[in-house]
């Protein structure tokens, strides 16, 4: 067992975590952060994407112990009073269908506007490559991240 | 009066944002994986590497000595409770059916079919302990390719033999419109084996408590599992509850009763403990039932003109190595659509269905309705170059026209209503489509190495499952009917419980819709209830796109009775004649005096008082209706597909997608938009990227998200989609959409591809067109010295 200082979505948790836990499992079943889903072991599908001292991760491919004495954003830390603009402009696109991809969507679009805040249509879809989504077809994800990007969303 | 303040018709039609986003969007989910139960253990499954091969021995000593392991299984654990995973659509009086036993006890037919269970306090412990099972297997012949396994030499999956069933179906003298045709032609067309991909693994949940059960699973059909899971284990029905939380999407891919359900309840039930399995991508790739694998050999004969005359369809369809919930039926979803709009004189449709060791087929998003559009819409295309006439207008030769609907077709469907040159005209002027053909033959002229298609797909599709007769009659189990019921509360708020089981498809938002359009109450005073039957007992849940067209049609029928016994309680407390009573924007009213009045929420209050009822009604205002639906529901539309292919590199790039569909009434347009856009993404994923492989020894080569390739943002393209509106047949002129974009694009998209590519002598390619098939198609091309 390793002990592992980390702060989830502005709150710090001391614990003694495996050397071999993966970050998703240890946010998901140790802190109870259930809004980051898991949808693949391969890292290819990107539902797990959290951001790691503001940088997007798929928290599947990060040990726990490597995210010792860093600070964890999930989805449910991205509301602050009022939901973020992302969430505001996936809502307002309807980029949402069965949800379980949304979190890492957002949470990787978030990333991509913080180094591209007035993204084209196409840097969207490339910036987004690693996050998939069965439902969408992903017309409605461009157009929200766009809509976020155009409200400020990176600021 | 907040009812007087929204027309209760605005809400029909109207793009409003989903109710289901708030907790989809923040995080505050209740996936399957999230439950967390007191003593709740983790089960790991050990699977046959093998994909043919008799179990010899299963060594359970070492997994049962690791930590933190409470208990490992194997088949013979189970042999006298776990039963055979049900087939519920025999297709033939002599179908094989061979039992499929949730776990093996003896013979393993495909790569990750289970073969022990092992059952720890943690899913990493549960991981390792399954790794230390032993199993010997002793190897047996593999059956991978449908076209052989029927030879009488070929190794058999199963005692009887590799033959499933064969369903044969004709109408009209297929000879003699054969006879002296003059064009016929004939094409062998392969749908490669698909995996469903739904983003949210599969996952189980189940505990026994007493005698009771409660299973959470990531599943369309709470109701129809739970009667299965009775049929199956034998445990009384009124004991088990099912609840499906919220579901990360299905297609068809949760549409089944799985393995791995029933012995999760028979595993809780030995260790009186709740138990807990999620699948891991790679292991949902072996055993989630897959989609499509089938040949089909399509002949059509037609007339000089390009008139058809007749239609021939004979079908190799790979069951896999066992019959699943409806594995035998998806073809004949398919058999009814193969002559889509045409007319015809005659039509002729078989189907062998095929046992071999890999893993079982079922229902995948349209289940055999994209097959027979593909087959139909190719030969089409065929058809034109044949006749050296536009795509397009060998179908307008064809179709049904608009006047001529109510038409019954040559597969005996009566299509309700339609206008495909509406949808067709339409199209064309979105795509820009007598440009783009100017500017393909001016690129053909210049022999561009970058060529220019253009794919056409006029589909229609039968939906709406389904008329419970006729179910009966193609042999299906059960009913095709939804039911609904509504609570009208003391507050004036409105309970709606749907038998439907939304998994993405926004059924909170639009059931909000229909109610509040048909009662004249909020929109947000309705809270719609689905997914447990311990809370929405009845129910045929979400598959065949029939949520809408049949559920919705149920929440309309107890919509009537709400109304009709508020309306006879209106009377008696204005002490006036009921048929003098009039109910407009939520409102009951005397006819000539509106002042004198009751508004619904009014109602349902007096109700739940019940001060002052009228002799023999009883309180409260609530009320349950069940619809079976009298035809199917035929969605259609013309999509259009402009890529670009690289001659060079055998690159695929689409250009331009319109999509034009005729869907009815829309309740609310985003969400049939998010329908379709993301059905069109579907197939053209099978068109260009998806295919699952299995090598010579039946391993799954596509495990994982890296080889199996669903698309990503990067590898898609914007769509254009609009609508035609031909109301259908029932009271909300709705028809179905879920499976509508999917069953059109497959072929809009490789009609595009194989359009681009004619120039050179080329009219197939095998999907899905990957750069490499594209590429070496041409090579062969060139050296067969196709024109260039």
């Amino acid at each position: 067992m390793a002990k592992i200082t980390v702060t989830v979505d502005g709150v710090t948790y001391t614990d003694d975590v495996e050397p071999r836990l993966l970050l998703v499992h240890y946010l998901r079943e140790q802190v109870g952060k259930t809004g980051t889903p898991i949808g693949c072991d391969t890292s290819n599908c990107g539902a797990c994407t959290v951001h790691k001292n503001g940088v997007s991760v798929k928290s599947c491919a990060v040990l726990a112990v490597q995210a010792d004495g860093t600070e964890i954003t999930t989805i449910e830390g991205m509301a602050d009073g009022q939901w973020h603009p992302l969430q505001q402009a996936f809502h307002a696109e309807h980029a949402v269908q069965c949800g379980y991809c949304s979190p890492g969507m957002i949470m990787a679009a978030a990333d991509l506007l913080r180094n591209n805040p007035n993204p084209s249509d196409q840097e969207i879809r490339d910036g987004l490559e690693g996050n998939l989504c069965r439902c969408t077809g992903y017309e409605n994800i461009v157009r929200a991240v766009r809509r976020a990007a155009e409200a400020g969303a990176s600021s | 009066m907040t009812a007087d303040t929204q027309a209760p018709q605005s809400e029909l039609g109207r793009a409003r944002l989903r109710k289901e986003d708030a907790r989809l969007l923040t995080g505050e989910t209740n996936w399957t994986d999230n439950m967390v139960l007191p003593g709740m253990l983790h089960m790991a499954f050990v699977r046959s590497p093998m994909a043919h091969a008799r179990i010899t021995s299963v060594d359970l000593s070492a997994a049962r000595s690791m930590p933190g392991v409470i208990a490992a299984f194997s088949g013979a654990d189970f042999a006298d409770e776990q039963g055979s995973l049900p087939c519920a659509w025999p297709v033939t009086e002599d179908i094989v059916v061979p039992a499929h036993p949730p776990m093996a006890t003896d013979e393993v037919r495909y790569v990750g079919e289970a073969v022990a269970v092992v059952v720890a306090r943690d899913r990493y412990e549960a991981a390792d302990a399954a790794a230390a099972v032993d199993v010997s297997y002793e190897p047996l012949p593999v059956v991978l390719d449908i076209r052989s396994a029927l030879e009488e030499n070929s190794p058999k999956v199963h005692e009887a033999g590799n033959k499933s069933y064969e369903w044969v179906f004709a109408q009209g003298d297929l000879d003699e419109a054969f006879r002296d045709a003059p064009v016929v032609i004939e094409r062998n067309y392969r749908q490669q084996r698909l995996i469903p991909s739904a983003m949210e693994p599969r996952s189980v949940v189940a505990m026994c408590e007493a005698g009771e059960f409660t299973l959470w699973s990531a599943t369309q059909i709470p109701h129809v599992l739970r009667f299965l899971l009775a049929v199956v284990t034998g445990i009384p029905e009124q004991n088990i509850r099912v609840i499906a939380p919220d579901v990360g999407g299905g297609f068809g891919s949760k549409l089944q009763v799985t393995a791995e359900e029933v012995l999760a309840v028979l595993v809780a039930r030995k260790l009186g403990k709740p138990v807990k399995w999620t699948e891991s991508r790679s292991e949902g790739n072996l055993t989630v039932h897959h989609g499509r694998d089938m040949w089909q050999r399509i002949r059509i004969a037609a007339d000089s003109d390009g008139r058809l005359r007749g239609l021939s369809v004979d079908l190799l369809a790979d069951m896999g190595a066992y019959l699943m919930l409806v594995t035998p039926g998806v073809p004949l979803l398919g058999a009814f659509m193969y002559p889509a709009i045409y007319k015809m004189d005659a039509y002729s449709f078989r189907c062998t269905g095929v046992f071999t060791t890999k893993m079982p087929t079922d229902a995948y998003r349209g289940a055999g309705r994209p097959e027979a559009t593909y087959a139909i819409e190719r030969i089409m295309d065929e058809l034109a170059a044949e006749l050296g006439v536009d795509p397009l207008e060998v179908r307008e030769r064809n179709w049904i026209k608009h006047e001529e609907f109510p038409y019954t077709t040559i597969a005996t469907l009566q299509y309700d209503s339609g206008n495909y040159e509406a949808a067709t005209a339409r199209a064309k002027e979105l795509l820009g489509y007598d440009a783009l053909r100017q500017e393909q033959a001016e690129r053909n002229l210049d022999n561009d190495p970058v060529r220019l298609g253009i794919g056409v797909s006029t589909y229609t599709e039968m939906c709406g499952l389904a008329p419970s007769r006729v179910l009966g009659s193609l042999a299906y189990g059960a009913g095709g009917w939804e039911h609904a019921s509504i609570r009208m509360l003391p507050t004036g708020k409105v309970e709606v419980v749907t038998g439907s089981s939304a998994h993405g498809q926004g059924h909170e938002t639009a059931w909000s819709q229909i109610v509040a359009d048909q009662l004249g109450v909020p929109f947000e005073d309705i809270r719609v209830l689905h997914g447990d039957t311990q809370i929405a007992p009845k129910g045929m849940d979400t598959y065949g796109s029939r949520s809408l067209a049949v559920g919705g049609m149920a929440l309309v029928g107890a919509c009537d009775k709400v109304i009709a016994k508020a309306k006879h309680i209106t009377a008696h407390m204005l002490e006036a004649s009921e048929s003098d009573i009039e109910f407009v924007g939520g409102r009951f009213h005397v006819r000539g005096d509106p002042k004198a009045g009751h508004t619904i929420q009014e109602i349902a209050l007096a109700t739940f008082a019940a001060h002052n009822l009228p002799d023999g009604v009883e309180p409260s205002l609530d009320s349950e209706a069940t619809y079976d639906p009298d035809n199917f529901s035929f969605p259609h539309g013309t999509h259009l597909c402009a890529v670009e292919v690289d001659t060079e590199t055998g690159m695929v790039t689409i250009r331009s997608y319109v999509a034009v569909d005729d869907i009815g009434k829309v309740i609310n347009p985003l969400i049939v938009d998010g329908q379709v856009h993301g059905g069109i993404a579907q197939g053209i994923a099978q068109a260009l990227y998806e295919e699952a492989v299995y090598d010579d020894e039946g391993n799954l080569l596509t495990t994982t998200l890296a080889d199996y390739l669903v698309p990503s943002a990067a590898d898609l393209p914007s769509y254009v989609t609009d609508r035609t509106e031909s109301p259908a047949g029932n009271r909300l002129g709705v028809k179905g959409v879920g499976e509508a974009g999917t069953i059109a694009s497959t072929p809009a998209v490789v009609n595009a591809v194989v359009d681009a590519l004619r120039p050179f002598g080329i009219r197939d390619i095998t999907m899905p067109c990957t750069p490499e098939r594209v590429w070496r198609a041409l090579q062969n091309a060139q050296e067969n010295g196709g024109a260039a």
